[in-house]
């Protein structure tokens, strides 16, 4: 299905080291090293969701894409255009096809400008839409997010969480974008109205052709919406895969944790929950080899000095690759967990 | 429960006027019931008003010499006495207090244009731009700031204008200062992401949602550096570097009055006093304002 689709966003190499500075000169003592060397791609009109516990590197990503913090290396290919390479004028023309929505819906909107103004201002920013039409457009918008035209000249005090949301989602609407990232754009929400966002997330794709870039942290929330999903650990892609196929069959450790940790409503069917030693290690000064291999149970000599690279294993497509040194040999079960006590 | 909060607003809304005059009511209402503003606030509506009307209120004119009444204590006649060439305090008080008022309101609008442009720029553009603007104005700060306003008239040379742009120029870097922390916090908010995304121009970013959000400090500041303005220039005045005679300035009549403190001490004291409440009024209006726009800092 996925090799008919047209290329829409190609990230290669991409990293993002933030200096540290210290000592009375500023000098950079060291890098956070929050996005190293990482790479994917995104086919028009798929959600891909990119997953990972907290600073892993995943919002980092979806920034540098768009370049609100600029990279430190590497390559992003949209649409057959480097983005890297466009200068602040081109970047800013460019931005109309990427958008982004923000995970707060309290701070991501402009307490003190009116939803009519929030909108049109966006129009007016990108150049959508002929002036005298900008006000029948942002009515439109309004009824495409489930608000309605009487709360166009509110302000966001007035609106909850979900509705703001909705404010957010119509402002990335308003200049008709190609990809949108979607940075937790349901975390900060209750479950209920996650739900209707998500929905609403879905029919948007469905009517306007959207592609999505979801970052979450929530398995249930990545496994309702999205095509393909990416794991990431410490600034490294883990494990790439269609949804079904990372679901039903993890390939990384780490992977492999993290949906253990999925709470089952199945009381008949426990599943074993894998529990990891240990913390995230600091990204300032990742550990050698495989960054998980200090959590890993199947962690070998060779995990902990060469890096594995990004591969497809034996036993499943070419669309299902994995960054782990021991994929095979732990499927078959011919490498046992360290068990410690 | 989404439908319940529309429910909700509909009510607000049309029991209400728009949210934007309620939020403006409050604070007005807020400013109302702070006394420290209220006095400061009346008192300067009060010195206002003479300071337009001045001309057609005051008794005697205020450059007129009348030698044989020279140095004249109070009396009915002069209510405030007269100086050592015979001229009617009061009416030169009255004519001064425009004077006073002008230079404190505009030496305070040209260092706050400044500064807060300055601070804008310093605070969103960081790095280099920042390090370069902030040692600069620490280099000013280094100065007191009626050292550095001295400094600048006798190069400038002497006279009103010349005092208004010293005292505008020590006056940047305070508001460079605040606007700067202010922007720093605003710049970190979402929506500011939010317009980048959207491919805003710095300039748009800055002046629309930025430059709103540093307002409330700044009112506070602005209130309070017209009183450091204008003891700055009154200071300018009384040594003889601000307006030139015949001009009733304050600072210049209190130089005046200090050469016959003994036998004429109202010469001196009347525009002491002057100058003193004004410095007040706009204290306390400054510091009223400040518990109203920021709770937080309150003592």
């Amino acid at each position: 299905m996925v090799d008919e689709q047209k290329m829409l966003l190609n990230v290669k190499n991409l990293k993002q080291y933030f200096p540290i500075k210290g000592g009375i000169l500023g000098r950079t003592v060291n890098y956070v090293k929050a996005v190293d060397d990482v790479s994917f791609t995104v086919y028009e009109g798929e959600t891909v969701s990119i997953v990972g516990e907290s600073g892993c590197g995943k919002s980092t990503t979806g920034r540098a894409i768009l370049r609100l913090d600029e990279p430190t290396s590497g390559n992003v290919e949209f649409d057959g255009a480097d983005l890297l390479s466009l200068n602040k004028k081109e970047m800013n023309r460019m931005r109309k096809h990427l958008q982004i929505i923000f995970q707060d819906p309290y701070a991501s909107i402009n307490p003190r400008h009116t939803v009519r103004q929030i909108l049109t201002e966006a129009m007016e920013i990108q150049n959508v839409w002929p002036k005298e039409k900008r006000d029948e457009k942002v009515i439109e918008l309004l009824e495409t997010v489930g608000l309605g035209a009487h709360q166009a000249d509110r302000f966001p005090h007035e609106f909850s969480g979900g509705q703001r949301q909705r404010i957010g989602i119509a402002r990335a609407l308003s200049v008709n974008p190609k990809l949108i990232i979607a940075d937790e754009a349901v975390s900060a929400l209750d479950v209920s109205i996650q739900a209707q966002v998500l929905n609403l997330l879905k029919k948007l794709q469905r009517e306007l052709n959207l592609t999505y870039l979801f970052i979450s942290h929530d398995l249930g929330v990545v496994r309702h919406i999205s095509d393909r999903i990416i794991v990431m650990y410490l600034g490294k892609i883990v494990e790439i895969a269609d949804k079904k196929s990372l679901f039903e069959n993890p390939k990384h450790p780490y992977t492999k944790a993290l949906l253990s940790a999925i709470p089952s409503t199945d009381v008949d069917n426990k599943k074993e929950r894998i529990l990891l030693k240990g913390d995230v290690p600091s990204p300032i000064d990742p550990p050698k080899g495989c960054r998980f291999h200090t959590r890993c149970p199947f962690a070998t000599e060779l995990c902990r000095t060469e890096v594995p690279e990004l591969r497809s294993s034996s036993d499943t497509t070419s669309d299902h690759q994995v960054a782990c040194h021991h994929a095979e040999a732990i499927e078959s079960g011919s490498l046992q967990p360290v068990v410690s006590s | 429960m989404e439908q319940l909060q529309e429910i909700d607003n509909d009510k607000i809304i049309t029991r209400n006027e728009s949210p934007r005059s309620k939020q403006r009511r409050d604070i007005v209402y807020k400013i109302l019931a702070n006394k420290s503003a209220i006095v400061g606030g009346v008192l300067i509506l009060f010195i206002l008003i003479i300071a337009i009307f001045g001309p057609l209120i005051a008794p005697y004119d205020p450059v007129a010499q009348d030698m044989v009444n020279k140095l004249q204590p109070p009396s009915s006649e002069h209510w405030l006495g007269t100086d050592h060439f015979g001229r009617d305090i009061l009416s030169r008080l009255i004519h001064g207090a425009s004077i006073t008022l002008l230079v404190g309101f505009l030496s305070v609008a040209l260092g706050a244009t400044v500064g807060v442009f300055l601070g804008i720029i310093s605070g969103y553009y960081g790095k280099r731009t920042d390090s370069i603007i902030m040692r600069f104005m620490d280099i000013l700060l280094a100065f007191p700031g009626i050292l550095l306003a001295l400094a600048i008239v006798s190069v400038l040379g002497g006279s009103l204008l010349n005092v208004i742009i010293a005292v505008a120029i020590s006056s940047i870097p305070i508001f460079a200062r605040i606007v700067r922390s202010s922007t720093l916090s605003v710049k970190k908010l979402e929506y500011i992401d939010a317009m980048r995304a959207l491919g805003a121009s710095d300039r748009r970013i800055i002046f629309k949602h930025i430059f709103p959000n540093v307002t409330s400090p700044l009112i506070v500041q602005a209130t309070l550096s017209i009183a450091t303005a204008i003891i700055s220039a009154s200071g300018l005045s009384f040594l003889g570097l601000g307006a030139q005679p015949p001009t009733p300035d304050w600072g210049a009549m209190l130089s005046d009055g200090r050469n016959f403190l003994y036998n004429a001490p109202h010469v001196a004291l009347f525009p002491g006093i002057a100058i003193v409440i004004v410095v007040v009024a706009f204290n306390l209006l400054g510091d009223g304002l400040r518990d109203v726009f920021d709770p937080k800092t309150k003592d």
